[in-house]
């Protein structure tokens, strides 16, 4: 019994400890994995130059879309930036701009700047159309297919290797 | 300015008109993790994050959803990690049983170490 | 400087240290009942060597000698000197010296104290601290170097985190330490008994100071934590269940049903390899509640700065110490047999452990399934207050019930009071009025408060019977009472508990149900090292048409540059009034949290009452063991 009790202790602790060594290196902080393979929910989004909306069903018209939220007062969004014009060029992405929480003239001339690699241009004035797309912080981008299914979900500035990954994805 | 002052009065509109709501409200946003913030909840934050949570919880409550609407609404969105009341799913049973489970095996565990008592106290 | 000074200081110490080992190994084999003057020296001079790097250390952040880096780090010259000495203890390196400290200082002070235990017994303590010791000094100089040179010296230093600038948390680690690395004096003597093979009694009393001492320390520890929660971090809350605080409940659990176990095995009744589990079990839990937040698996609002190298070394040195004390209880245990009647005292006292453990496992549960999932299958989850409260809360009943009729009975023999007497009549009678005031519908919380109130109603009656006696026992009196207010209180303050969250223009008036806030002024100051934003506010209760000036505050330290939002809490003697604002980015709006918070004031009261009856029980014992 005691020899038993020892083994079955000692075997419980070594798995423990194992868990706990594979944890250690694991960053615990907040990821999207959970929301691949989702759809996404289909909601009006306001245009930006116009009072109208547009349904993000419409969407299914697309081979590949990329939704993307920026803002002209986020400075990682004009670093990603060259990324979107660069990906823009793409003839089977459409590529959706929301315009997050921004003032309109200065969205405008941060575009006039930069180039508008945005197919639709679309704004979320107060934010809370971003909580429909799962956005936490911007820049964000969503690539989605035809299904709607999202793809990929890229949060923070998109860098010229994840461009690189979506090239591939959309040329499939 | 005209906006800001627009917003504002608009806004006390919403919060006197959802007054009744306002424990609802509460309860729910100290049920969500800021996923911006290190482990605070999103009731306790300030965070641009947290508050654009708060003003589409108020949203909901104002059309009527109820509190498990709410919570399925954001875990579709943001996955489990905002719920700080994890539901019980297929990767939560263990959370949920086994604080129940160590509590009963005491119970056997216990059982086996006191003698009945031969003759039982009166009550 | 001090730097070179300093590691001399600790190498000093390694080497009494492993002067010590080699010492104790020899006198093992020596069959006298006399431990040597030799081994009383050196551990005199460890203490010298380990007390006076920490003075260095000191005295580098009190003069801001920016040749260590950890001073660069951590501290800044426009700093309060209260702050730079707190500094020294407040940051991961500065912490782990510390520890050590008090792992030495609680090695000599248990050789000192006990000179009439048996030979063998102590010097195997001796033995297992300073491998204690040792491994901790190593982990200090190879990976933590409080004492590390920066070249060339900088001017400034970076400066401490001003949300730690404060005088709970200055003062909030060294009492946790005393208590969570108090309990490896305890560790080491639980080990040392197993093989030395010392009877039940004497391993009692030799342990029992140190399991009250470090309780009461562990227990003020995280009530001081809790004020610092209160006031510093503007939620109003004093309890998040956060992964820190989890770590310094777990041992408290252990501790606590240690410390009622030790009555039992006093008395030569039972539970000796018991209390033995439950001392290496209170270090486990502190070592690894370390482990949790140092080194960075767990996020939380209180973590140090963490890295995964300290993490993998506490890691380690956990798995040497579980598997190490595994096999020496093992190969040790005495086979016990012992079988306890159902009412009796101890079968209570049994039950209080088995509540204990519960409350661990929960929360240990708790702390780690979000963990281990996330590692396992990738899927990430939170585990948060609403899960605890679920899962607790119910156990509370049980729990109260048990403290309330569980004193009263006799050692041994199963002798039965009647159940219904005149305090359970007096109880309900108490309840009922409670209930009225408070028209709560939740049955369970309506249970909680019955229990509680229950528990308070016994105990002081216990007291008033107790004191026509002249055997006293005042420390469970008292630690019970406060238990029971504690519970009482935290639920009343939840029920009474007013949040409300609004958005306000400087001005503008806000109007409650029963309140009226008024914002009337917002003005600019500069402070020493941070500049504030103060707003001015009235808040007229329309109950007692009492008015309040509140001035929350949005605090921009520079040195690091860190944004606050300090709470301004009126705290009367019943309920507290707390305010706190923020500004919404981009425009002139500020959000408002106002809440008010009753009995916070009988919250810490209760706590310190708890505590007490820890701190009385250590200075009576002599007189309990006399009886």
């Amino acid at each position: 019994m005691k020899k038993i009790n020892y083994i079955l202790i000692s075997i419980l602790f070594s798995i423990l400890f194992i868990i706990l060594y594979f944890s250690l290196g694991n960053q615990r902080v907040y990821d999207t994995k959970d929301l691949i393979g989702k759809k996404i929910s289909e909601v009006e989004i306001n245009l930006f130059q116009s009072s109208g909306t547009i349904n993000t069903k419409e969407f299914i018209k697309n081979e590949f879309t990329i939704i993307n939220f920026w803002a002209s007062w986020c400075g990682p969004c004009r670093k990603e930036h060259p990324n979107l014009v660069r990906l823009s060029k793409i003839k089977n992405l459409k590529i959706i701009g929301i315009n997050f929480k921004d003032d309109k003239e200065n969205a405008k001339s941060f575009l006039k700047e930069n180039g508008n690699p945005f197919d639709i241009l679309t704004e979320d004035k107060d934010g809370k159309n971003s909580v429909n797309f799962g956005v936490y912080g911007i820049p964000e981008t969503i690539l989605i297919d035809s299904e709607l299914k999202i793809l990929k979900k890229y949060i923070g500035p998109l860098n010229i290797k994840e461009v690189n990954e979506i090239r591939k994805i959309v040329k499939k | 300015m005209k906006n800001i002052i627009n917003i504002i009065i608009i806004f006390f509109l919403i919060t006197s008109s959802s007054y009744s709501n306002e424990n609802l409200n509460n309860q729910i946003l100290k049920n969500l993790r800021c996923l911006v913030c290190q482990g605070q909840t999103v009731q306790d934050s300030n965070s641009e994050f947290a508050l654009i949570i708060k003003s589409v919880v108020k949203d909901k409550i104002k059309e009527g959803n109820n509190e498990k609407e709410i919570y399925k609404f954001l875990s579709e969105k943001y996955g489990d990690w905002i719920l700080l009341n994890p539901p019980l799913k297929k990767n939560s049973y263990l959370l949920w049983f086994l604080p129940y489970l160590l509590f009963i095996l005491g119970v056997i565990f216990l059982f086996f170490l006191l003698k009945k008592p031969k003759i039982r106290p009166k009550e | 400087m001090l730097s070179d000074l300093g590691t001399l200081f600790i190498n000093g110490a390694l080497l009494t240290s492993f002067s010590i080992i080699y010492f104790s190994f020899k006198e093992l084999k020596i069959s006298n009942n006399l431990v040597p003057k030799k081994i009383y020296k050196l551990s005199l001079f460890q203490l010298f060597f380990t007390i006076s790097s920490f003075f260095v250390l000191l005295l580098a952040y009190i003069f801001s000698d920016f040749t260590l880096v950890n001073v660069y780090e951590n501290s800044h010259t426009n700093k309060p000197l209260f702050y730079k000495i707190s500094g020294t203890w407040g940051n991961h390196e500065g912490s782990l010296l510390l520890w050590i400290n008090i792992l030495v200082l609680f090695s000599s002070l248990f050789l000192f104290i006990n000179k009439n235990r048996d030979k063998k017994f102590k010097i195997l303590t001796l033995l297992f601290q300073n491998l204690l010791i040792i491994i901790f000094l190593v982990f200090l100089l190879s990976n933590s170097n409080p004492f590390s040179k920066l070249f060339p010296v900088p001017l400034e230093g970076l400066g401490l985190n001003p949300i730690l600038q404060d005088p709970a948390l200055a003062i909030h680690p060294p009492l946790l330490y005393v208590g969570f690395v108090g309990s490896s004096i305890y560790f080491s003597a639980a080990l040392a008994a197993l093989i030395s093979k010392i009877d039940s009694q004497s391993l009692a009393i030799s342990i029992k100071p140190w399991v009250l001492v470090s309780w009461f320390f562990q227990t003020v520890g995280i009530l001081v934590g809790s004020i610092w929660a209160y006031y510093e971090l503007g939620w109003g809350g004093f309890w998040f269940w956060d992964p820190v605080e989890n770590s310094s409940l777990m041992p408290w659990f252990v501790m606590t049903a240690l410390l009622h176990s030790i009555l039992v095995l006093e008395r030569r009744i039972g539970l000796y390899s018991w209390v033995i589990v439950l001392s290496i079990l209170t270090f486990t839990m502190s070592v690894s509640g370390t482990f949790l937040v140092r080194s960075g698996i767990l996020n939380s609002v209180h973590t140090f700065a963490s890295d995964p190298s300290r993490g993998l070394f506490i890691l380690s040195f956990l798995i040497l110490m579980v598997f190490s004390s595994i096999f020496i209880f093992f190969k040790f245990a005495p086979n016990e047999n012992k079988k306890y009647t159902i009412f009796s005292k101890e079968s209570f006292i049994i039950a209080n452990n088995w509540f204990m453990i519960f409350f661990l496992a929960v929360v240990l549960i708790g702390t780690l399934y979000p963990v281990f999932l996330d590692t396992i299958t990738g899927s990430k989850i939170s585990v948060g207050p609403p899960y605890y409260n679920l899962v607790l809360a119910p156990f509370l009943i049980p729990l109260l019930f048990l403290m309330t009729s569980g004193p009263n009975y006799k050692w041994v023999s199963n002798e039965a009071k009647s159940f219904f007497n005149i305090v359970l009549l007096l109880s309900i009678v108490f309840f009922i009025i409670t209930f009225f005031i408070i028209e709560e519908n939740s049955f369970l919380l309506n249970l909680i408060l019955f229990f509680s109130i229950y528990l308070i109603t016994q105990t002081l009656f216990d007291f008033y019977e107790s004191s026509k006696k002249k055997n006293i026992n005042i420390s469970r009196i008292i630690s019970h009472l406060g238990f029971g207010l504690l519970i009482f209180f935290i639920y009343v303050n939840h029920i009474f508990s007013i949040e409300n969250n609004f958005n306000l223009k400087l001005g503008e008036t806000k109007k409650m149900d029963n309140y009226t806030i008024k914002f009337n002024n917002l003005e600019q100051q500069s402070v020493k090292n941070y500049k504030s934003i103060v707003g001015y506010f009235n808040i007229l209760d329309k109950k007692t048409s009492k008015s309040e000036e509140l001035n929350p505050e949005i605090r921009i330290y520079d040195k690091p540059i860190t944004i606050t939002y300090e709470a301004s809490i009126k705290s009367g003697l019943f309920s507290d009034t707390y305010l706190t604002m923020s500004n919404i980015s981009d425009t002139d709006i500020f959000n408002i949290k106002f809440q008010v918070k009753p009995f916070m004031n009988f919250i810490w009261f209760s706590v310190l009452l708890l505590s007490s009856g820890g701190i009385l029980n250590f200075f009576n014992r002599k007189k309990y063991e006399k009886n």
